[in-house]
């Protein structure tokens, strides 16, 4: 009994000063910024962390601009961005005595989506536009039937919607009467259970759903890689300086180009740098 | 000896004290505990007009409720919620409509018609309704209910219709009937009686007839609508309405029954005449929590409505998407910037405020109504 108590005593002593130095020896590394992106550095963090347990990466999402922000006052280590920072942003950090590195990880398509049934192949990229400001609201003037169209947009908070905002939409309003959901699932379950939709999702959310030719391009990855396709973007990471080759930090930014880190960009649905 | 037990049974001044003490003590401990449930809502509403309030400056204040621009994310942003507003009150009229008549048609039917073993076994089945998580209510609503209305909605609606209407109708025509007969001469009271159900029974018929091929020639474009919205709001708020009825209809007892019964009444006449008007307000204080309950709903509305914030074209087009403040709320948070305080932030609180001061006032309306239901059957 008395010896059991002893014991216990000690593995519970021995576990706390491991586990302090744990603490201790553990490199930290504090990622910040986009939610289009950080599905990536969560997919990044936890492959890194289960190769190296002394590594403890924390990913927050809160916006490209408080990843911009983090890299300025240099509270976090990693920025992740669906945009390039601006340039005030960069001349804030330069004045700061910053130097702001920008890796860019992947690259993210958006297809616009109909349902199967639709025989629209083909729009233009004002088409697009015109349907979700509200000025095309009929599927006959675009060539197809005499058919209603029910415009799908994803909720205002997601990066797809801002990659769709910033590329086709711009500084237009979309219209009112536009539905919104709050996942890419979301989208294609929606149009591809209404005749009249139309959506758009990230590459990877095609199936059962007709992906339309933006200007007689196909959503694919090639074209995304070969920025032939007009709805697309890169994707961020920035950090303060290049980070030194061999430390965490370089290897965790650096996944991107190993063929694991290209499977897991792959995974979350967006194309992978070449 | 003696002494100590004296002293054991007399109480001492310090003792007196000390337990006087306690008592403050144990009662202060007790009053704490009672009054954070209500502190918590002081804080949350403390809380939520805090951050509401700095979006309220005089133009804010004048576009959040007149123009029906919501576009947060612009540059330059508009925060018109009218239609917004507009919409939570569509979809909570909507579930009322289909909550208040169903579940008062239940529990009448609970209370005083079905046999007592049934209604043990039926009440709470109905209020097992209330158990089911709404986002699987939300579930049914996105991947059954909108693609179903979306292939046949025009039929459903129309058969819906005939099946609410028809008997409806025919309880009407009888009662017509019976009221237009007892007019007339003994004699001839089943002449008339048969000519008016012919008649107005041909016209209603008529009525139904061509209503129901209008609806069933409807297109539904878009499933997820302020219809499926209601419709799901409903049955959800289905089991509130029934059970808080219920009990209000079980609250009259039998002595007015019975009186009625005595004076010769029928069962329906009871039912309508003496039952139903003696637990009205109890009625009306389900009907309330059963809006309440429409309208705070977050997860069906976000999944059914559509989201898109535009009054429809008439306004009481069900069949066009519409966005509530709860859904605004839920699907906004993430992105307004809070660090910045900016208008976005803030706006989802005044959002969040109208909502609170809406459910404040609907609970005290209430709350009067079961205690004047209280103090008139005492």
């Amino acid at each position: 009994m008395q010896t059991q108590k002893q014991l216990l005593i000690a593995g519970l002593v021995a576990l706390t000063v491991a586990a302090a130095q744990a603490a201790g020896d553990a490199q930290k590394i504090v990622v910040d910024g986009s939610t289009t992106v950080g599905p990536i550095a969560k997919a990044f963090a936890e492959y890194y962390m289960k190769a190296h347990p002394d590594v403890n990466i924390t990913v927050s999402e809160s916006g490209s601009g408080n990843g911009a922000k983090g890299i300025i006052n240099g509270s976090i280590d990693v920025g992740t961005m669906s945009r390039a920072m601006k340039t005030e942003e960069l001349d804030a950090a330069k004045g700061k005595k910053r130097n702001p590195v920008q890796h860019i990880v992947a690259f993210d398509g958006i297809a616009a989506v109909v349902h199967p049934s639709n025989p629209v192949k083909n729009l233009s990229k004002d088409q697009l536009r015109d349907i979700y400001t509200g000025e095309i609201n009929n599927w006959k003037k675009v060539g197809g039937p005499d058919l209603k169209i029910v415009v799908i947009s994803r909720d205002t908070n997601s990066g797809t919607y801002e990659t769709f905002q910033e590329k086709v939409t711009k500084s237009e309003r979309v219209t009112d009467r536009a539905e919104y959901v709050g996942s890419n699932g979301a989208v294609r379950q929606r149009v591809q259970s209404t005749p009249g939709a139309i959506g758009y999702v990230g590459l990877a959310f095609t199936e059962g759903v007709k992906a339309l030719t933006i200007n007689e391009i196909e959503a694919t990855t090639d074209n995304v890689i070969s920025k032939k396709y007009p709805i697309s973007r890169g994707l961020f990471m920035y950090t303060d300086g290049a980070p030194a080759a061999g430390t965490a930090l370089a290897d965790y930014v650096g996944l991107y180009k190993t063929a694991d880190g290209k499977k897991l960009v792959g995974d979350q649905g967006y194309v992978p740098v070449q | 000896m003696m002494n100590s037990a004296k002293s054991s049974l007399m109480l001492s001044r310090s003792a007196n004290r000390n337990q006087r003490l306690a008592r403050w003590f144990g009662e202060g401990f007790l009053l704490v505990v009672t009054s954070l449930s209500m502190l918590a809502v002081l804080f949350i509403l403390i809380f939520i007009a805090r951050d509401a309030l700095p979006f309220f400056s005089w133009t804010h204040f004048k576009e959040f409720f007149v123009s029906t621009a919501w576009y947060p994310t612009q540059n330059p942003p508009s925060f018109g919620a009218l239609s917004i507003l507009f919409g939570s009150l569509l979809v909570t009229l909507g579930a009322a409509l289909v909550a208040i008549p169903l579940g008062l048609t239940a529990a009448v039917c609970l209370s005083d018609v079905l046999p007592f073993r049934v209604r043990q076994t039926v009440k709470p089945v109905v209020e097992m309704l209330a158990a089911i998580p709404s986002v699987a209510y939300g579930f049914f609503a996105l991947i059954v209910f909108a693609p179903a209305l979306q292939e046949h909605g025009g039929p459903m609606l129309a058969w819906a219709f005939w099946l609410v209407v028809t008997p409806f109708l025919a309880l009407t025509l009888l009662v017509l009937a019976d009221l237009a007969a007892a007019r007339f001469a003994e004699n001839r009271q089943n002449l008339v009686r048969g000519l008016v159900f012919a008649l107005l029974g041909a016209m209603a018929a008529w009525g139904l007839w061509k209503t129901g091929r209008r609806l069933h020639g409807l297109e539904i474009s878009s499933g997820t609508n302020a219809l499926n919205a209601a419709i799901i709001l409903g049955i959800m708020a289905l089991p509130t309405m029934v059970s808080v009825a219920e009990d209000a209809l079980q609250a009259i007892g039998r002595d007015l029954r019975m009186a009625s019964y005595a004076l010769g009444a029928t069962r329906a006449e009871t039912l309508v005449r003496v039952v139903i008007p003696a637990a009205a307000s109890g009625i009306l204080a389900a009907a309330i929590l059963a809006i309440m309950r429409a309208i705070g709903e977050t997860m069906v509305v976000w999944m059914a409505s559509g989201n898109a914030a535009r009054i429809p074209e008439p306004w009481y087009n069900l069949l066009e998407p519409v966005r509530t403040l709860t859904a605004t709320i839920a699907g906004d948070m993430g992105e307004a910037d809070q660090s910045a305080g900016s208008a976005h932030y803030h706006v989802l609180f005044a959002m969040a405020l109208v909502l609170l001061l809406f459910s404040l006032a609907c609970n005290i309306v209430s709350e009067r109504m079961i205690a004047r239901t209280r103090r008139r059957l005492r």
